[in-house]
């Protein structure tokens, strides 16, 4: 009985410092636990940017900041390589304040890969107040929503927009989200409204709640957290940070496992003692 | 190891150090980077909100002659009336332009996007020839469906056969709760990997990733 | 007056923006449209609303001396800085060699992601001393988390297939189904209060109290 009343009183900053190096060790020794394999959820993701045609212009929305840099940086970094290695052009913006100096990073490394130039293939419209009120006069009117891109250049001037109206000039609408507003207000204004076929990578507190869009039909592909981001890389061909990181989240997970179950022996182990 | 010479990532790193001090115990290191971020994320917000939404959707337009916009300029300032305590009154009218126009967006959006496409994704066949499964998986999903709206109906005393539905509504909606808390922790750890790749990347260089 | 004049914008732009939706009609459309771009605009004022209720809450306890008045006088630097730096490099503030993203990606970047991140230590502590599996429901959520917490991860693949396929199962059947039926129930919900709030039945927010 001493053992679960030692469990009992078990600093937490013990606990802490076991995540620490459970996670910490693996990606400093460079563990490898196991290879990482693609769901249906991120090829379905990976096949609707693959069906989009060569030359078209898709919308790529970054809703996330450095908060949820770890799970969405990835999806969005491996979604711009994808879309940009097919000469796909991308129009991007962000509904995060924190957001556009991410959306910039991600358009010009992968830009710099694929020798592709900013105002010609890829535009960055940077970030605009508004949460889904964006998303609906989007709409109406891009332009008017979006008069200038992010270095306060007139959209009119930016050949990448040329023709670019409204939602019914793009094939498709990838979502890179960290919350509200992200993938369910996008669902919600632009996909039930005007039919635009949509892709969603979202951080994994919010993944469940979007798979009734995806059973559906509003959805056609999800990436969820950090191993969504890594099961796509993979898709991608460049396994990057996040299939980097699944070996210490493997680790980490379990330990969290082993603390519920420990917790819990102890808890039975205090409800024995009181009864005696 | 290759410590980073950047000034930029030595900051970075400390004020990450910084902020981990909390784990141990509330601390003047922590305090101080708490305080920071607050002022440096405000002044960030402001920037990055003139920039991006007054300039050009306000400033520039009205002085190209939308003077139409006058009407949103006046109400903007309005809010700030809340300073006053005597003029308070005036900002509840941007509020009220706010809160009328975006309950009318949501009202479309969930009816059309969670309401009528959710209960669309929802009439399934319990039958698919050639296919048990499926004919099973469907029945779940529909099942639990009709229970979990059954749980989340109060009007009616949960007893009997209401009272049961009601259960099984429970015991799909702790398998959600299970899910969610399942995913909630892969995202937690996944933040804290992303941090000490960081650390062990960017600044001290003892691994590339 | 006072109170009147609100829910008349409200109840005005709400039944705009409703039927702005459904009549595609140029007359309709432009106002609707014409609204929506203010409320852009009001909403961008609302955040510099918020950081200029900051900086006086927060020079009101410099200057009285109130508890951690030092650490506000740090707010106050770090806010004022990053307005300074960003509005002083204009237009280019984004760019990447601007002070401004310095700033950002040297303090607000790494500051967010770390506030953040500190949430895993306490969720695995939180999984040792507060996750009490007592009942038969709990034990259900218990056992779902399990099979997610493993099955998502590629261990889980490496112990046995069964373990990610189950996951998949769990989260495409049981959890969807709940999950709709809390969409369905959120979205009558909401449609219902969003009616209430345009139709000026919920007056909370006119100074008022109490709805009808």
């Amino acid at each position: 009985m001493s053992a679960f009343s030692g469990l009992r009183r078990l600093d937490r900053r013990w606990i802490f410092l076991a995540v620490a190096l459970l996670v910490v060790v693996p990606l400093a020794l460079g563990v490898h636990i196991a290879p990482v394999a693609p769901t249906a959820r991120a090829r379905g993701f990976y096949d609707a940017i693959e069906r989009v045609p060569a030359g078209s212009t898709v919308l790529l929305s970054g809703d996330y900041d450095p908060g949820t840099i770890a799970e969405n940086y990835p999806m969005h970094l491996a979604a711009a390589r994808q879309l940009m290695r097919r000469n796909i052009k991308i129009v991007g913006l962000a509904l995060y304040p924190g957001g556009p100096p991410l959306t910039d990073q991600v358009l010009s490394i992968a830009g710099a890969e694929y020798g592709k130039k900013e105002g010609i293939d890829y535009v960055n419209l940077g970030y605009k107040a508004g949460n889904e009120l964006v998303m609906s006069q989007m709409g109406s009117s891009i332009p008017r929503t979006f008069p200038v891109d992010r270095r306060g250049v007139p959209v009119s001037q930016i050949p990448v927009m040329r023709g670019i109206q409204n939602y019914a000039n793009f094939p498709l609408l990838v979502n890179i989200s960290a919350g509200y507003p992200g993938t369910k207000e996008w669902v919600q204004q632009v996909v039930s409204r005007y039919h635009l076929p949509m892709v969603a990578g979202v951080t994994a507190v919010s993944a469940p709640e979007y798979y009734p869009y995806l059973q559906a039909g509003q959805l056609k592909g999800l990436l969820g957290g950090m191993a969504g981001g890594a099961e796509y890389e993979v898709l991608v061909g460049k396994p990057a940070l996040a299939t980097r990181g699944m070996d210490a989240q493997s680790l980490a997970h379990i330990f969290i496992a082993l603390m519920i179950i420990l917790g819990n022996l102890a808890f039975l182990g205090e409800d024995k003692e009181r009864r005696r | 190891m290759h410590l980073s010479p950047l000034p930029g990532v030595w900051i970075a790193a400390l004020l990450t150090l910084g902020i981990y001090s909390f784990l141990y115990r509330d601390n003047p290191a922590y305090k101080f980077c708490e305080h920071l971020f607050v002022g440096i994320s405000a002044g960030y917000w402001v920037v990055l909100t003139y920039f991006g939404t007054i300039k050009p959707n306000l400033v520039d337009p009205l002085a190209g002659g939308r003077l139409l916009l006058v009407i949103p300029l006046i109400l903007s300032l309005f809010l700030f009336s809340r300073f006053f305590p005597k003029g308070d009154w005036l900002s509840r009218w941007p509020i009220a332009m706010v809160l009328g126009v975006y309950p009318a967006l949501r009202i479309t959006g969930f009816a059309r996007g969670d309401l009528v496409q959710q209960v669309n994704g929802s009439i399934l066949p319990f039958w698919v020839a050639g296919n048990p499964v499926a004919s099973i998986n469907n029945i779940l999903l529909v099942v639990g469906l009709l229970a979990t709206l059954v749980f989340f109906f109060f009007s009616t005393e949960h007893k009997g056969t209401i009272g049961g539905i009601a259960k099984v509504g429970i015991y799909f909606l702790m398998v959600s709760f299970g899910a969610s808390y399942g995913y909630t922790v892969m995202a937690r750890v996944s933040l804290l990997i992303g941090r000490v790749m960081f650390l062990l990347d960017n600044w001290l260089g003892v691994v590339r990733f | 007056m006072k109170r009147q004049v609100p829910f008349l914008i409200t109840l005005v732009a709400g039944i705009f923006c409703l039927i702005g939706f459904f009549v595609p009609h140029p007359a309709v459309r432009t106002f609707y449209d014409e609204i929506q771009q203010w409320v852009i605009v009001v909403v961008g004022a609302t955040y510099v609303l918020g950081v200029a209720n900051l900086l006086r809450i927060n020079l009101q306890q410099v200057s009285t001396r109130a508890r951690d008045w030092p650490y506000k006088i740090v707010l106050l630097i770090g806010m004022l800085a990053m307005m300074a730096v960003g509005f002083t490099n204009g237009e280019h503030y984004l760019d990447s060699n601007s002070g401004f993203t310095w700033m950002y990606n040297t303090f607000y970047s790494p500051m967010t992601a770390t506030m953040f991140s500190l949430l895993a230590f306490f969720i695995a502590s939180a999984a040792f001393r507060a996750f009490r599996i007592r009942t038969f429901e709990a034990l259900l959520l218990a056992i779902a988390a399990f099979i997610l917490m493993i099955g998502r991860v590629p261990i889980g693949n490496a112990i046995h297939p069964a373990i990610p396929a189950a996951a998949d199962w769990l989260m495409e059947i049981p959890q969807n189904a709940a999950k709709r039926g809390i969409l369905i129930g959120a979205a009558i919900g909401v449609m219902a209060t969003g009616i209430r709030l345009i139709l000026g039945m919920e007056r909370t927010y006119g100074g008022g109290g109490g709805g009808s």
